[in-house]
């Protein structure tokens, strides 16, 4: 998870590039690899591979801005989902 | 009046009030006034004189502001230039303004002070912070010499040779300006207004002078990168005025604002580029209670229009009238004003009007010519429009083929440079492309040499290397040929219109 994170930065945000040389704690809008249009491909992203809906109000810095901070909150929306199906199937 | 006694008279009605609120810190007028006489000494001390240049490249930071001001108090020239501009383009803006000062990041000025040797810089400010909060330099003001004519800023804005040109603003020309826009908007000191654009842009950098001029308070936030974090800090905050340009509304209409709290939200303007109608109507029914306005200016006089926002729902599409204390009209080729109904170039007089472009009088002649009277120069913007019987305008196009992305002005002619270099391309044109979301996006179309094999990557990172990201085509199509005129010129007139019209 953690390579397939960095391949989509460098590929979409470098095109390609990895002399930058961007450590999994470096804030993408520090390093200015993302703008506004890059977090929606970002999220597009996120949503399409590991089948996840971003919220808006989940649209913050400490959720996206590095590759720690997604792995972190894709780990965090997997037990979210997790949570969901119990209290699904216990509700049915 | 100098443009500097926006934030001295603020100070001394109220020392406390909140000026800005940045990275987590509140600062009263009274602090950023102190802290601006510290760095004007400073300034002074290192030899910086009236009408010198100050260049100032940081991010949208408390110490940006203070670095406006303080050049200002030292009767020299402010020009700001984003951080995020590549190394080169930061050198030519020092070399062609002549500047004496920089006043930089730290980090910034490792990467660029190769390129920094032999310019005729005094001074090199890597780190303000100590002298701003320390007693190194007396708190009181300098007496300046300062007449409202002078050179206030030079706002750079990329030529249609793609270098950069220096529009020249005096403190008349920014204070008029700031003094009409507060007018319309009806700010006061009650305002707290969410700025995420840019100071290096006359959009962001007016965003601090009207607050400043009428004692408001101002959000300052280094871009709209994460949405929800804004939102968030608009709610904490309680603000009143959000600026936009399109890219942002087309995110904010695709997202569910009744999740935040927003009933401080008095108003919301958009610039840049046009308001898209669906962001219009999505915003309103998504903020009914929000005045919205759409306005249109350009750097040379940063703003002529706006439309009052009881009319955005009768022509939506307008982008109203003249601002208060400027003049208007649209003309043939032939300088012969139009009628009504009748689409023409924009001409605009007024005290906001630049003196010109920096070193550039020929440029400078192209756009400030004789109007309507022998002893003035009115501005020809370069835009055509038209007006409705009620007197409303309307943006057509541009005379030239600028392509608008980003809320930055984009020439094609500087990218086609750039693709050139790259072994394989015989011929290419840049067109912008209609996008929801960037206003308009760039796309590159080339023509290989048959024996070279190119993907769209390479040529991306190509540009990627070469150009500012807002730069970079979001796509590259690869021809057999492109169309050509009679003088066999690439006919770019005739790839722009099917771009625009796909």
């Amino acid at each position: 998870m953690r390579n397939e994170l960095r391949k989509f930065i460098i590929d979409n945000f470098l095109f390609g590039r990895d002399s930058v040389g961007f450590s999994d704690d470096d804030s993408f809008l520090e390093k200015s690899l993302i703008d506004s249009s890059g977090v929606l491909e970002l999220v597009g992203f996120l949503e399409e591979t590991y089948d996840i809906a971003v919220r808006d109000h989940e649209l913050v810095p400490e959720n996206l801005d590095s590759i720690n901070k997604l792995l972190r909150y894709l780990a965090m929306k997997s037990t979210e989902d997790k949570e969901d199906r119990l209290a699904a199937r216990a509700v049915s | 009046m100098q443009l500097e006694q926006f934030l001295e008279n603020s100070a001394r009605s109220d020392d406390r009030k909140t000026a800005l609120i940045v990275q987590g810190r509140r600062l009263s007028y009274g602090d950023l006034d102190r802290q601006s006489n510290r760095m004007a000494r400073a300034l002074a001390a290192a030899g910086i004189c009236r009408g010198d240049r100050v260049v100032i490249c940081l991010e949208n930071t408390a110490e940006a502001v203070v670095s406006i001001f303080a050049a200002l108090k030292a009767g020299s020239v402010f020009a700001l230039v984003s951080p995020a501009s590549r190394a080169e383009t930061l050198c030519a803006i020092v070399k062609d303004s002549g500047a004496s000062a920089l006043i930089i990041e730290a980090t910034k000025l490792n990467s660029v002070q190769q390129n920094l040797r032999n310019l005729p810089l005094k001074a090199v400010f890597p780190a303000i912070e100590p002298i701003l909060n320390s007693a190194i330099f007396a708190a009181d003001p300098l007496p300046t010499q300062t007449i409202d004519l002078d050179l206030a800023a030079l706002i750079y804005t990329s030529g249609s040779t793609g270098s950069p040109k220096g529009v020249m603003l005096t403190h008349l020309n920014m204070v008029s300006a700031a003094t009409s826009i507060a007018a319309y908007l009806k700010n006061t000191s009650d305002d707290v207004i969410m700025n995420v654009l840019p100071l290096s842009h006359g959009y962001g950098l007016y965003q601090i002078l009207t607050a400043f001029k009428v004692g408001a308070s101002v959000i300052l936030e280094r871009g709209f990168t994460y949405p929800a974090a804004i939102l968030n800090r608009m709610r904490e905050e309680k603000a009143t005025g959000l600026p936009l340009i399109p890219t942002m509304s087309a995110i904010l209409s695709r997202m569910d604002l009744a999740a935040w709290d927003l009933s401080s939200l008095r108003y919301i303007t958009n610039a840049g580029d046009a308001f898209p109608l669906h962001h219009i109507s999505r915003i309103r029914q998504l903020l009914p209670d929000v005045e919205l306005y759409s306005m249109y200016g350009l750097t040379e006089c940063q703003r002529v229009s706006y439309l009052p926002p009881d009319q955005i729902d009768v022509r939506p599409n307008s982008v109203g009238r003249g601002i208060p204390n400027q003049e208007f009209f649209i003309v043939d080729d032939g300088g012969n004003r139009l009628q009504r109904g009748t689409t023409g170039e924009l001409v605009v007089r007024g005290s906001h009007v630049m003196k010109g472009y920096w070193e550039m009088p020929e440029e400078t002649e192209r756009v400030l010519r004789q109007g309507p009277f022998p002893w003035e120069k009115a501005l020809y913007t370069g835009d055509l429009f038209r007006m409705d019987e009620e007197g409303y305008l309307y943006f057509v196009g541009r005379k030239d083929h600028v392509i608008k992305t980003r809320g930055e002005k984009v020439h094609p002619k500087e990218i086609e440079n750039i693709l050139y270099t790259l072994p394989g391309i015989v011929e290419a044109a840049v067109v912008g492309v209609p996008d929801e979301v960037l206003g308009h996006s760039i796309k590159a179309i080339v023509v290989t040499e048959a024996a070279v094999q190119l993907t769209e990557e390479d040529v991306l990172r190509h540009c990627a290397t070469h150009l500012e990201d807002f730069k970079v085509p979001q796509c590259v199509e690869f021809r057999a040929r492109l169309p050509k005129t009679q003088n066999g010129k690439i006919a770019r007139r005739e790839l722009a219109r099917k771009a625009e019209a796909a």
